[in-house]
């Protein structure tokens, strides 16, 4: 147990090792003179950066430096494309895919020489004139960090670290100077909307949850954490980099609703976020920040954690909840709202990972900072995780009502190999394809949902001309066809027969009637569905449609693909004067579907080979094989 | 559907008594049955009739509500792993990356399908959904190794690696 | 709770504040499908044919009726327009897409509600959505009914009686998405598990995936049999029934057509296993009396309904002492028939077929048991359901409702009001106590009616002092009840002397083989207390209202049996049981 005195003053004694942790600090009072800091996120650590790691501690060990530099293993940097990823304060300098064999070099010139090892540096940031530091970067400069504000810069499985960037400042703040209405209000104020879907206003939750039920014996607030959108991965980020973050505000929001238990669900898919939470509870708990009386008030609040088990719908908040009561992960019909009947039927609310990241930051600035970001309807700032066809994958923070093409292009770095930019999908299975015109369009809430699309929970998901529309809705289709829980009949049955429409369509048997019956339908499942998962279902398909109804119409009209993706759809053939004649192609078919014709280029000394349409199954291996590039598809 | 052919049961007293603890741990919790699923198929590695009824028996739970619940949840199996459990990330990401050519690849290679296990218990193969490593894309793991970046071609060698 | 004013399809309505859609359009006289939906026990808004569009001043939206609850004054209801029906067929059109569509042979046919709706909602392409569809084996591993999921529309109605009312719980929803199937663990067959046979998944299922194992044809074929002497007889619940089958209103009791109709189908023999009843009636209170005065194990507990007993099997073997050894009135009836009255109409055994029409589907089960054979042979051939009964009697073209009022044939055919209101929980209890009352005391023929184990509450209690010594007495119909008065029992939180259980909730007048009601029925009617006052008015309305009065049982004991209790007695009515594990 500390008193809030002895945790300012652990705050106060951190304060300078925190300082050092900028470009060019001139901090004096840290105890090390260097800090490295090392990604130890899912994609670093899966690139060996914990190897890394430890390799530099010994290093550091036999150079008698152990007392002078800090080794840090902090949470997600964001540039994921790029891990690992090794950051030596004070001098800002940006490592990036460093190698274990590469250590005993950073060693010997930067860290004893102060020499950069400019070819381990990351390319951008080495420039004519010098090297840059990481936040002059493309990726880094426009970003602006409050929910990712700890992530890369503390050690996750430290709480004084976290203190020393003032945490569970905030906490003592409301437990000590304000009401539970006050911290209602500010967050009211502060125009705060859930992260992680739907968008709705996180105040009024929690004031419904305080509200609703004036004689409730038991609340509950938990925490979303089962992060499932394929290629969303922010929430995993936020526990992985900052955990105490989430602690800090779900003991708020027990506060302020009147809950003495919190429920973190978190995915067992995440072992790292599962581990440094349980570290933080721990750690929490022995500074009394969670528990009996916290700060020596007459507030208990404490934190469990669930593990989910790899449902996609336990995100929906009810299944969420049905399930932390150890049933099937199905979602209950609402009204009754779980403000009002949540978990074991008590009131609760349940905000995301990155919803509660926001909160301490708006308690100890203020709802108006807060509000002072973002666009009128949407405030503050918005974590995207960038993937698919883009240059710098990884995770970004920006203002609400940035656009799409600042983010892809200048954040994201544009799209590789010279392809042109097609679509972007937000809001993973529950979203939307959104098309070039729309690229100059202020990213908020209402502005996706206009254009066909929604935030949810932050997943950007980049499309080049070799993605198939059509294609790309067949795939989120089949997400949903595979996590639905089958409870009701029109997400049950309805996303599985508008799969096997799609089917149809990328087999080139639909007509154009076929596509009405689709459009029918994924109406029908939107205003009919039990849920949040089968009342989005179909909007990667309504927005394709809508966007790219001409890639729909070709494959229904011309039985083409116009990406080249829908094998049924596609044709390999050799073109007869680009081919040498090597026989690669031949050699390389599984089914032997190629053979030596007649036919002899002029100037080549071999036949051409032809392949038998009949017999060839669209691999592609032949293409692949092809050095004169004489095969071409289509 | 339990109809997989796989190994017969085998589980030790002393495994019997790990889950008769973990049961007794989460006495008077409501929401028990997850976290105690979650640490048989741990102590387990799989969840087969023979736990699911000690669980029944003891939690005081029909046998075919917690049959539900595993029958429910990706996470949980009715079926032993493999030595080396490979798993395909089929995330959007890697999707786009042409994960899905490396799955293919692998059921053909290994001669199974997914969820299943090779005749010598060596190897068993799933789909995953993201695991988050999508800068690596397209991303396979094999127990606790995470290959990225990966081409069909790549597949054998990486086999190879398990002997 | 307030009054809101809201309007459904422009009519005023007034309804209290939170009632549902559903209630509140019921109120108003109109009637919203439903599939799922079933008050307090399947409240899960799944299968969304009760979509309707609701104004709440936010604009028209689709919500579930049967769980929707209105909040909002003037708020507008629309259960018919264009968007609801198109909704309402687009469903109906999914579900066909997934269901095995052979209406013509199956035994729903007619009662089917999806049929029903169909043909309501004009539905035109029962293909529109075909595609992909699961296969399924049947399941006919149960001895009293088979499970089709080729035909399952997962509204999960026999899931939610299974485990709420029952709590046996050997059926469920298992996988996920469009692989979601009802079954048991690890696809046991339901034979394997330790399912009751209760049928009450039958009774509450929609379509055709459930259904009792019919004996209509080897029961059509004994009777044409001339070598074999066919006996039928009829549980008391049955004729508080079968009329429904034949348009009659819920609850009217059709003892008398249905005498004539068994009868005219050509059973040899009309008996009435409420005769068996009061049988029943003299071995159990002399069991009873017996052990309450002797220090024998008690509670008593009834062993009348086959559900409850194989229950207590599975899940209470260690209360199995406590079970009455009595064997159920109509195998009294089947066993009494194979040997008393075999003898006296000079048949063999083996050249007797005893047919019992029962409310019941554990019977088929119990019929099965080993001791119940009191002449070497069963003490009963077949048991039909009420269902079957009335199948049969269409097929033979009988004019129900045309024929006359005829008595049950003699001598098993003679039965006291006690024996009659066995068919409703605590009728077996009040029965037993009018008798041990008169013994106790020695007034012979003072009938006392106890009011207090009447009724459809779950659960009832009751103190009866008889000449000063206090009787405590517990009724429980349907086995979660039953599971929560005997983990009291057990625990010793509860003294009790006597326990009356039936398996099946409001006792044998709501079976698992009673006529099926669908859901627009079921959900606005309590079929347990409709019927149940037809069994009480019968009582009410009797002379002879005590069993131990019987005559015709009185004569079998003094030309057969020499008294209840005897060894006889023991040989011939009495049964064992074992204990068996929970699957």
């Amino acid at each position: 147990m500390k008193t809030l005195q002895e945790i300012q003053q652990i705050r106060d004694a951190m304060h300078p090792e925190l300082e050092l942790r900028h470009e060019g600090s001139q901090e004096a009072n840290s105890k090390y003179e260097k800090h490295v800091l090392i990604c130890a996120g899912t994609g670093c650590t899966s690139s060996a950066s914990l190897t890394i790691a430890k390799t530099l501690e010994e290093e550091l060990e036999k150079n008698g430096l152990s007392d002078k530099i800090q080794v840090i293993r902090t949470g997600c940097f964001g540039l994921c494309a790029l891990g690992p990823i090794m950051i030596v304060y004070p001098e800002g300098t940006f490592y990036s895919r460093i190698k274990a064999k590469h250590v005993s070099q950073i060693v010997q010139e930067h860290l004893i020489n102060g020499n950069p090892v400019k070819e381990l540096l990351y390319d951008e940031t080495v420039t004519e004139d010098g090297i840059k530091s990481l936040n002059e970067t493309s990726f880094y400069k426009k970003q602006h960090r409050v929910a990712l504000r700890n992530c890369g810069v503390i050690n996750p499985e430290n709480i004084d670290e976290y203190i020393g960037k003032d945490g569970y400042q905030a906490l003592a703040k409301v437990v000590k100077e304000m009401t539970p209405d006050e911290v209602i209000q500010t967050i009211l104020d502060s125009g705060l909307r859930g992260r992680g879907g739907g968008g709705f206003p996180t105040g009024m939750k929690w004031k419904l949850a305080r509200t609703i039920v004036p004689d409730a014996d038991q609340k509950y607030v938990c925490c979303n954490a089962d992060e499932g959108d394929p290629g969303a991965f922010m929430d995993r980020s936020v526990l992985e980099g900052d955990p105490h973050v989430v602690l800090e505000a779900m003991a708020i929001a027990g506060y302020a609703i009147g809950a003495t238990q919190g429920y973190i669900y978190v995915r067992a898919e995440y072992p790292i976020a599962v581990e440094r939470l349980k570290i933080a509870i721990a750690q929490a708990r022995e500074y009394g920040v969670l528990g009996k009386n916290i700060f020596g008030s007459d507030f208990s609040f404490d934190i469990d954690l669930r593990l989910g088990a790899g449902a996609f719908v336990c995100g929906e908040e009810t299944a969420l909840m049905t399930s932390i009561e150890g049933n099937r992960g199905e979602p209950r019909p609402r009204p009754p709202f779980p403000a009002e009947k949540g978990l074991y039927q008590k009131p609760t609310i349940l905000n995301n990972v990155e919803t509660y990241a926001n909160v301490p930051q708006i308690i100890l600035n203020g709802a108006a900072w807060f509000a002072g970001m973002g666009t009128e309807k949407s405030k503050g700032s918005k974590v995207f995780a960038l993937g698919g066809k883009i240059k710098n994958t990884g995770l970004v923070e920006v203002p609400m009502g940035t656009t799409l093409r600042e983010v892809i292009e200048e954040i994201g770095g544009g799209i590789p190999n010279g392809k042109k930019f097609k679509a972007a999908q937000t809001g993973g299975p529950s979203g939307g394809c959104i098309s070039a015109e729309n690229y100059d369009v202020p990213i908020d809430y209402d502005n996706l949902i206009a254009i066909g699309s929604m935030m949810g929970s932050g997943g950007l998901i980049v499309m080049d001309e070799d993605n198939c529309m059509v294609d790309i809705a067949k795939f989120f289709l089949e997400f949903t066809v595979d996590e639905s829980c089958g409870k009701c009949t029109p997400c049950r049955i309805g996303t599985k027969r508008m799969y096997e429409m799609l089917e149809k369509i990328t087999k080139g048997q639909a007509t154009l009637e076929d596509l009405d019956k689709l459009e029918e339908l994924c109406y029908y499942v939107k205003a009919n569905s039990l849920c949040g998962l089968g009342q989005t279902a179909p909007n990667p398909v309504l927005s394709t449609l809508k966007n790219f109804r001409n890639e729909y119409e070709a494959h229904v009209l011309a039985k083409k693909c116009p990406a080249g993706v829908c094998k049924d759809l596609m044709s390999f053939s050799i073109v007869p004067d680009k081919c040498v004649g090597c026989g690669l192609c031949a050699k390389n078919c599984p089914v032997h579907a190629i053979s030596q014709g007649d036919y002899i280029a002029p100037g080549k000394k071999r036949a051409a080979f032809v392949i038998d349409t009949q017999k060839c199954i669209k691999c592609g291996v032949c293409m692949g094989n092809c050095r004169p590039n004489a095969i071409t598809k289509g | 559907m339990a109809t997989k052919t796989t190994v017969p049961f085998n589980g030790t007293a002393e495994q019997e008594a790990k889950l008769l603890a973990v049961i007794a741990d989460h006495k008077g919790d409501p929401g028990a049955l997850m976290p105690v699923l979650q640490q048989a198929q741990e102590i387990y590695g799989y969840l087969p009739i023979e736990v699911q009824k000690i669980i029944s028996n003891e939690m005081e739970i029909p046998l075919e509500k917690i049959y539900g619940v595993v029958t429910f949840y990706a996470q949980f199996s009715l079926y032993p792993k493999g030595k080396y459990n490979i798993s395909v990330c089929l995330g959007t990401a890697c999707y786009v990356k042409g994960s899905g050519d490396i799955y293919d690849k692998l059921q053909e290679v290994l001669g199974i399908g997914d969820g299943e296990c090779t005749a010598d218990g060596k190897f068993s193969l799933e789909a995953c959904r993201c695991i988050g490593a999508c800068g690596l894309a397209p991303v396979l793991t094999v127990n606790e190794d995470v290959y990225g970046r990966l081409t069909t071609d790549k597949v054998k060698e990486i086999l190879d690696k398990y002997e | 709770m307030a009054d809101i004013n809201i309007k459904i399809n422009g009519i005023p309505v007034t309804v209290p504040k939170g009632t549902t859609v559903l209630e509140a359009a019921h109120m108003a006289g109109v009637d919203i499908p439903t599939f799922c939906y079933m008050k307090e026990i399947n409240e899960i808004g799944a299968c969304r044919i009760c979509m309707v569009e609701i104004n709440e001043g936010r604009g028209f939206r689709l919500v579930a009726a049967c769980v929707y609850p209105l909040n909002v004054d003037g708020a507008e209801i629309l259960t018919s327009s264009p968007k609801v029906l198109d909704s309402r067929r687009k469903t109906l059109e999914l579900i066909l897409s997934t269901h095995e569509k052979k209406c013509l042979s199956c035994v729903r046919s007619g009662n089917c509600e999806l049929q029903t709706l169909c043909t309501e909602m004009g539905i035109e392409d029962v293909d529109a959505y075909d595609g992909e569809k699961h296969v399924y084996e049947i399941d006919n591993s149960a001895v009293h009914m088979y499970r089709d999921n080729n035909k399952c529309i997962l509204c999960r109605r026999c899931v939610a009686v299974c485990s709420k009312w029952q709590g046996v719980g050997v059926i469920g929803a298992n996988e996920r998405g469009f692989k979601t199937n009802i079954g048991s663990a690890f696809e046991m067959g339901l034979g394997e598990t330790s399912c009751v046979s209760c049928g009450q998944c039958i009774a509450v299922c929609p379509v055709g995936a459930l259904s009792e194992k019919d004996y209509t044809n080897q029961v059509f074929a004994a009777i044409a049999d001339p070598s074999k002497h066919v006996i039928v007889q009829t549980a008391p619940a049955v004729r508080a029934a079968i009329g429904e089958e034949f348009g009659y209103p819920i609850g009217t009791n059709t003892e008398g057509k249905m005498v004539a109709a068994l009868r005219r189908l050509g059973f040899d023999d009309v008996f009435d296993t409420d005769w068996g009843a009061d049988l029943t009636i003299m071995e159990e209170a002399t069991e009873f009396i017996d052990r309450f005065k002797n220090g024998g194990t008690l509670p008593l507990m009834t062993s009348c309904s086959p559900g409850w007993v194989k229950y207590c099997e599975h899940y209470f073997p260690d209360l199995l002492d406590n079970l009455s050894s009595c064997k159920s009135p109509h195998q009294m009836v089947g066993a009494i028939a194979k040997t008393y009255y075999a003898e006296k109409i000079g048949k063999k055994p083996e050249d007797i077929i005893v047919v019992s029409v029962m409310p019941c589907t554990a019977k088929k089960y119990e019929c099965q048991r080993d001791d119940e054979s009191a002449a070497g042979v069963p003490d009963v051939d077949y048991v039909l359901t009420t269902r079957e009964l009335a199948r049969m009697i269409r097929r033979a073209g009988l004019k129900f409702t045309a024929l006359p009022d005829e008595d049950f044939d003699n001598p098993l055919g003679l039965s006291s009001g006690a024996g009659d209101i066995f068919g409703a929980t605590g009728g077996v209890m009040e029965a037993a106590l009018r008798t041990a009352y008169c013994w106790l005391t020695g007034n012979n023929e003072e009938v006392v009616e106890f009011q207090e184990v009447r009724g459809t509450d779950g659960i009832k209690r009751s103190t009866v002092n008889i000449n000063g010594t206090e009787i405590k007495v517990a009724v429980a119909s349907g086995l979660a009840n039953a599971k929560e008065l005997l983990k009291k029992v057990q625990s010793g939180e509860e003294k009790l002397d006597f326990i009356e259980i039936m398996g099946c909730p409001g006792g044998c007048v709501n079976g698992g083989g009673q006529p099926q009601q669908p859901a627009s029925v079921r959900n606005f009617e309590d079929l347990r207390e409709l019927r149940a006052k037809a069994l009480y008015d019968e009582d009410a309305g009797k002379t002879l209202r005590l069993s131990h009065l019987n005559e015709d049982v009185q004569k079998l004991y003094s030309e057969y049996l020499d008294r209840p209790g005897s060894h006889k007695s023991h040989k011939t009515l009495h049964t064992s049981y074992v204990k068996r594990s929970v699957n």
